[in-house]
């Protein structure tokens, strides 16, 4: 079977090339997964793949029929790369070239278990066999994700195996489009780029809006640092996007389509070429899809690295060749947006959804999440957290449970600070709001905002005046200039954040970051501008104290703002080994060998030198 | 070397003269020439009927776009907030001032070009850099311009995941030596 040759052009043919695969699929005995998404990639996912290529190879005629995937993103990077073997579904994790010989002999040819490489409980050091039992794996509810990591993303029959395009065919041969657009309003699913428009709605007025042609976009500008949920779902599940594409296009009456993906990932960009060539080959894309006389075709942009191109208008001007510049939205892209004609754009993530959606119905979607944040949402769980990787989980679920449950807590026993949502346009919540259900609503409450999905975790060594000034510097240098409060404002709070840090902060400085945060959100042109305050004002709300100790007493709590601490080094601790003694650049280390040394705070320039090479930690950060 | 006049004609012809695909055909001029040379900009400002201002705007205003040619190697340095929050700045720093290059130029003896980014997505590894395609991650500021020397001498240091497993076991004996050494600090 080679799916280069077959054109599915009615829906019937569908259902039985649908049947072909499973049933070929069934004759397989054994199916091992090799993740290949954006954390195990980096560590060496690619070379295993290929030694199980080899293995497999050089086996040579056996009985039995291996299939060898390399898939999207299957949930916890930490402990990547991984590897899965079906039946049985038994999780490998850390695999190295090493093991991929004995993970064939033993696994895959004897159905033995090598214990060495499973997952082993904390308490009990007993082998977890599938990620099932994996805590990091409890409450995840895939639905957008529901097939990454299960399908090989560059394989459309894998894809059509598992259930793929069964929702195009049901939309094209029985719902009309208002019904479909009902459907997904029905379904209550919000815009999964951070806003959290209701896609239904978003949809009617597309459907509603005057003028030819429609254009449907769909955002994979992922630009928020620490979120890599879409890069997971392109790279992972591309067909998906795709499909849920064709799904709001029939809904609106378009005929064209665009992807925009961030210049950034260019393994999305392949995969979703790729995934559109097979598309239009099989009759899923181009003139009379399965033969229902609907014609819609899509076509790749990349990005050229813009944050601000994120956003809609933005993204709209890039497409059309222009400098990325937002525009006012008195009238929105829905009704003049692309080349000035309705534009329909909605993020990877949402476009993922749709297909589920259809196939389940809405109350199935609508039963899960909260009271009006329905559905799921994928998050990356990140920073000082022990299980980095991607989730996927229903809305409601708290803070605490996923930053201590699924992601097992702080790393290196530390207590617990804060967690920063939204990206830059986010905030950072503190452990007083753990148990807040994270939905669109509750998170914009707390000063902070769902966003993409990013969720970055910081401990007691992180600074709160400098994540602000990070972001701060971060969105200075994205700021597209057009409107002043954005250009001049973002400069205006850096410079202050700046200040503060260096511990030349003054009274009124709060006060003045209010304010600009205030003119901020008042008067900028787009939401870049309009939320650059969050990260300011949310951190200034939750951990005001640490500002103060900053502005006042001229010391940084948390001991990361240059100046504004001390090193010292511990008697009892310092071997006097004389390592730091000729390493420090500013000679301000003095001490006998095998006494204890001294830094001398005069010429001490604070360049943290001799933390770092003490062998016995004998340096102390102190304030 | 393919002729500028040549270069350009094909470039535009693959999107049939679409002033809206001026993004693309840059990506597509900079894939093929490492960046964009003026004279190729003038002749594709001439081919689309728009005056060069306009491709030089977008030229400048996105951060992949680059006017002057780039070195041996890319550093391609992730600045994303976990890696930051893991010290990627100082590591940005240490590859300034060693290399002596500012944020998107080249170092004097074209062996660098340093290009800082947003966020690379792979927080996993923070912090974390690429160079030549190939992910560093775990980085310090020492072993980032270690592993950087090493590339300019033409030795290929280990792999990403190879690193990871000798940081891993250097990591370990040296917890071990300071379990050992308090151990004994408070037995004395």
């Amino acid at each position: 079977m080679n799916q280069a040759d077959v054109r599915i052009d009615t829906f019937k043919s569908l259902e039985l090339y649908r049947e072909s695969v499973r049933g070929h699929a069934r004759q397989t005995a054994k199916i091992v997964r090799v993740c290949c998404g954006p954390g195990c990639i980096p560590k060496g996912a690619r070379r295993i793949y290929d030694l199980f290529r080899k293995a497999i190879d050089d086996a040579g005629k056996r009985d039995i029929t291996i299939s060898l995937k390399g898939t999207g993103c299957q949930g916890l990077c930490e402990r990547g790369p991984i590897v899965t073997v079906d039946p049985g579904n038994i999780f490998y994790l850390q695999v190295h070239e090493e093991d991929v010989a004995e993970i064939f002999r033993e696994t895959v040819l004897q159905d033995r278990i090598v214990d060495r490489l499973l997952y082993h409980d904390e308490r009990t050091g007993a082998g977890i066999r599938t990620s099932q039992g994996i805590p990091f794996y409890q409450g995840h509810v895939r639905v957008a994700f529901a097939l990454c990591g299960v399908v090989d993303p560059e394989s459309p029959d894998d894809y059509i195996g598992a259930g793929g395009y069964a929702a195009l065919a049901k939309v094209l041969s029985s719902l009309s489009p208002d019904q479909v657009i009902d459907e997904v309003t029905q379904s209550g699913l919000r815009g999964r780029g951070g806003g959290g428009f209701p896609t239904g709605r978003k949809w009617r007025s597309a459907r509603d809006a005057h003028g030819e042609p429609k254009y449907v976009i769909a955002n994979g500008d992922e630009g928020d640092p620490g979120a890599f949920m879409d890069r997971a779902l392109m790279e992972g599940v591309p067909h998906a996007v795709i499909e849920g594409m064709i799904i709001g296009a029939y809904a609106i009456g378009s005929s064209h389509g665009y992807i925009y993906v961030r210049n950034e990932y260019p393994l999305a960009v392949e995969r979703l070429g790729r995934a559109i060539g097979q598309a239009q080959k099989m009759g899923f894309l181009g003139k009379n899809i399965l033969g229902s006389g609907f014609e819609f075709d899509i076509r790749i942009c990349r990005g050229a690295g813009a944050f601000v191109c994120g956003e809609s208008t933005a993204l709209m001007a890039s497409l059309e060749g222009r400098v990325g510049e937002p525009r006012a939205k008195y009238i929105h892209t829905v009704e003049s947006g692309l080349w000035g004609k309705p534009s329909l754009l909605n993020n990877v993530e949402t476009w993922a959804n749709v297909p589920a959606i259809i196939l389940n119905g809405s109350a199935w979607f609508a039963a899960m999440g909260t009271q009006k944040s329905k559905g799921t949402k994928a998050f990356s769980l990140v920073g000082k957290v022990r299980n980095t990787g991607i989730i996927e989980i229903p809305m409601g679920m708290t803070l605490r449970q996923i930053i201590f449950d699924i992601g097992g807590g702080i790393r290196n026993g530390k207590t617990f600070k804060a967690v920063q949502t939204g990206g830059p346009s986010g905030g950072c919540i503190p452990e007083a709001f753990l148990d807040t259900p994270v939905d669109f609503d509750e998170l914009t409450k707390l000063g902070s905002m769902m966003g993409s999905g990013g969720m970055i975790v910081m401990d007691e060594d992180d600074c709160m005046v400098h994540v602000a000034k990070y972001f701060m510097s971060f969105l200075k240098e994205e700021s597209c200039g057009k409107c002043t409060p954005c250009r001049e404002g973002i400069s205006q709070m850096l410079f202050i954040l700046e200040r503060i840090s260096r511990g030349e902060g003054e009274p009124g400085d709060l006060a003045k970051l209010d304010g600009l945060a205030d003119l901020l959100a008042g008067t900028a042109l787009c939401a870049l501008g309009k939320t650059a305050a969050n990260p300011v004002l949310s951190t200034i709300r939750h951990f005001r104290g640490e500002y103060e100790a900053h502005i006042l007493q001229r010391r940084c709590p948390a001991k990361v703002c240059k100046g504004l601490f001390f090193y010292e080094i511990d008697p009892e601790a310092c071997k006097g080994c004389g390592i730091c003694l000729k390493q420090c650049p500013a000679k301000a280390i003095s001490g006998e060998r095998k006494k204890p040394h001294v830094i001398d705070r005069a010429k001490c320039t604070m360049c943290g030198t001799c933390l770092e090479k003490c062998p016995f930690t004998a340096v102390k950060k102190i304030v | 070397m393919i002729q500028p006049d040549e270069l350009i004609e094909q470039i535009v012809a693959c999107y049939d003269e679409q002033v809206g695909m001026l993004i693309p055909m840059m990506q597509d001029l900079q894939a093929e020439c490492g960046y964009l040379p003026a004279e190729h900009l003038r002749r594709l400002a001439q081919k689309l009927h728009i005056p060069i201002t306009r491709i030089y705007g977008v030229a400048t205003f996105y951060a992949s776009f680059r006017l002057f040619p780039k070195g041996e190697h890319t550093i391609t340095l992730c600045l994303g907030t976990v890696c930051y929050l893991k010290g990627a700045n100082r590591i940005s720093e240490a590859i300034q001032q060693e290399f002596r290059v500012t944020p998107g130029g080249t170092s004097e003896d074209k062996k660098f070009t340093f290009s800082p980014v947003n966020c690379l997505g792979a927080c996993a590894l923070a912090p974390v850099m690429i160079v030549d395609n190939e992910y560093y991650g775990g980085l310090s500021p020492e072993s980032a311009i270690e592993i950087l020397h090493n590339i300019a001498k033409g030795k290929k240091p280990p792999r990403e995941d190879q690193q990871a497993e000798k940081a891993k076991s250097v990591g370990k004996t040296r917890k071990a030596e300071k379990a050992k050494s308090v151990g004994k600090t408070r037995k004395k």
